[in-house]
């Protein structure tokens, strides 16, 4: 995790250090005399040797410290902090709007695999993978916000306001999830295990419920773990959409204004997060199956 | 490549078609593709209007028999637009996936044939690139170079190699201990020969199911990267910059962001259809497991 970590952290200051061009030129415009150019420089510790940037920007960041965003003259970590809830609370939802879809459809596809009920819940699953969030945002607010007027247009005020968001963002989710659930409890379903008890007298749904389930569920909390990291790359879309005051809507907003310490700031802040959901699924394997704790 | 080879390539693809001719979704797919792919390739010939002609008095119009997607901000075409824009999306979803399988195929080849430090050291870089969501990789180094069709095939080749080098060096793992490979070592064949006459071929299976499903994955992420302003500059007939122009006038002309968006939705379903087909044409084991199959 740790040498991971120092990679992305590396990775994130390269983005950009080590690109060409220069951001100061590119700050302050074509007619900055050369007297404002290196005196920004200097300023911003960009005239010091890369290394010297590199030690400078680890042991800042190591103490919390993400620097003065260029355009709203405050620390980026306060900016940062302001935003991430929004963003935890849309994917956050988006997940849990994607589980309710995705866990009875997938469970009733694999029970009535082959059959005309699967046939459907799979076409539908693949059609919700190829539907474009920053598509279907665009539609959700035309038909639910300006035809039916039931939920707002943008922000996040009102009550209702993070629905469409979290269609938009958790439908890709609630297809891919679908065929992980389908796919897996079919396996188990057709396991020997599951075979004895349906042939010691168990109902398909029992033997689902008390049996296959659980064993299912394994390879799908794998890829609910790497999406919820997917979730929040995509939010940086539905937020610029849906002007959902998040980080992803910062992130996009910094990067038009070249606000480079912001862009570091939020890039880093995401990053780390999908980390985290990485190793939190780590740990998730555990208590669905123990026997990974001796392996 | 010899005769024998040769022919039972000729009988795969027989065998191919034959499984996309009895699975209704694939053969769609198949379709579908087809069908963008020839106005693509014929829309110099065939587009009832160039890219770029407007009719500045017809503003915003609505479908009609001269204009039948109707007209955008600016009064061009758009399905003129949207048939040049397909060869943009076809054209960059090919390149970069072919990029992208040729450099992760030999980085994840060599790393998981040599194995020992090489083997080290380039999963620990892919499990860095990995940590970090390939979009918003993207999304920060398009930022920073700048958008444009150059940069932005440089952009998604950087973070698209990744996945087939995982896949590569996990197929790999697995065969390089196969009968097949311990045979031919023992007959005294050189490692670069095993690698590319016996162990590449024989795990090309999920390398193609994965570079058929990214196909549709570069076409979203263009479109993603041109809907935030970051791939194609205007006045590019790119479906995603399309989407961002008719986005602005969502209320006073809906029918700018629909066609688009169907277009983008046709060609990521087709290459998802197929893929799902291939798989199970290449692992029919898997067939009565996956969705889709029986």
């Amino acid at each position: 995790m740790l040498p991971v970590l120092l990679g992305v952290c590396t990775l994130v200051f390269a983005l950009i250090h080590l690109i060409p061009g220069d951001p100061v030129q590119v700050m302050l415009g074509e007619g900055a005399t050369a007297a404002d150019l290196a005196d920004l420089r200097a300023r911003l510790g960009l005239d010091q040797p890369l290394l010297d940037q590199y030690s400078h920007f680890l042991s800042h960041l190591f103490m919390g410290d993400l620097g003065i965003s260029f355009r709203y003259r405050e620390p980026v970590r306060e900016l940062v902090f302001d935003r991430y809830p929004a963003t935890i609370l849309l994917a956050g939802t988006s997940m849990l709007l994607a589980c309710l879809i995705a866990f009875p459809v997938g469970v009733f596809a694999a029970v009535h695999r082959g059959k005309f009920g699967d046939r459907i819940a799979t076409t539908l699953s693949l059609l919700g993978l190829s539907l474009p969030g920053f598509w279907i945002g665009p539609i959700l607010i035309l038909i639910f916000s300006v035809r039916l007027d039931w939920f707002p247009v943008s922000g996040m005020e009102e009550p209702g306001a993070v629905v469409l968001p979290s269609i938009a963002l958790g439908t890709a989710l609630a297809a891919i999830l679908t065929r992980m659930v389908r796919a897996s409890l079919a396996e188990e379903i057709s396991s020997p295990y599951c075979m004895a008890a349906a042939a010691r007298g168990l109902g398909s749904w029992e033997v689902v419920w008390r049996h296959s389930l659980k064993n299912a569920l394994i390879p799908v909390v794998t890829v609910l773990g790497l999406q919820a990291g997917v979730l929040l790359t995509g939010a940086v879309i539905t937020e610029t959409v849906f002007g959902w005051p998040g980080l992803g809507r910062l992130t996009i907003q910094a990067i038009e204004t070249r606000d480079y310490p912001l862009v570091q700031g939020c890039i880093l802040m995401i990053a780390l997060t999908y980390l985290l959901v990485n190793l939190m699924t780590d740990l998730a394997y555990a208590l669905l199956d123990p026997r990974i704790r001796y392996g | 490549m010899d005769d024998a080879a040769r022919s039972s390539q000729a009988m795969g693809l027989i065998s191919l078609f034959r499984h996309l001719w009895k699975d209704p979704l694939g053969l769609l797919g198949m379709v579908i593709l087809l069908f963008l792919s020839f106005l693509a390739l014929a829309a110099p010939l065939l587009a009832p209007y160039s890219v770029g002609a407007q009719d500045l008095s017809q503003r915003f119009a609505a479908p009609t028999t001269l204009h039948p997607l109707g007209l955008d901000e600016l009064g061009r075409d758009i399905f003129s637009r949207l048939m040049f824009g397909a060869r943009i999306s076809l054209f960059l979803s090919c390149v970069v996936v072919s990029f992208s399988v040729l450099v992760g195929l030999t980085i994840g080849a060599v790393a998981g044939f040599a194995g020992g430090w090489m083997d080290d050291l380039v999963m620990r870089g892919i499990d860095i690139l990995m940590a970090f969501p390939g979009i918003l990789l993207a999304i920060s180094l398009v930022a920073v170079l700048g958008p444009g069709m150059g940069n932005l095939v440089l952009v998604l080749c950087l973070i698209g190699w990744v996945g087939y080098a995982r896949l590569t060096r996990a197929q790999i793992l697995r065969a390089r201990e196969m009968e097949y490979v311990l045979s031919a070592r023992a007959a005294g064949a050189r490692p670069e020969r095993i690698l590319l006459f016996h162990l590449i071929p024989n795990i090309s299976g999920p390398i193609i199911i994965q570079a058929t499903v990214g196909m549709a994955g570069v076409i979203l992420a263009e479109a993603g990267l041109s809907f935030l302003g970051l791939g194609l500059p205007p006045p590019s007939p790119s479906w995603g910059s399309m989407l961002r122009s008719g986005s602005q006038h969502l209320f006073d002309a809906p029918h700018l962001i629909v066609y688009p968006g169907v277009a983008i939705m046709l060609a990521v379903l087709s290459f998802n259809f197929l893929g799902d087909s291939i798989r199970d044409w290449l692992d029919p084991k898997q067939q009565s497991l996956e969705p889709g199959g029986g």
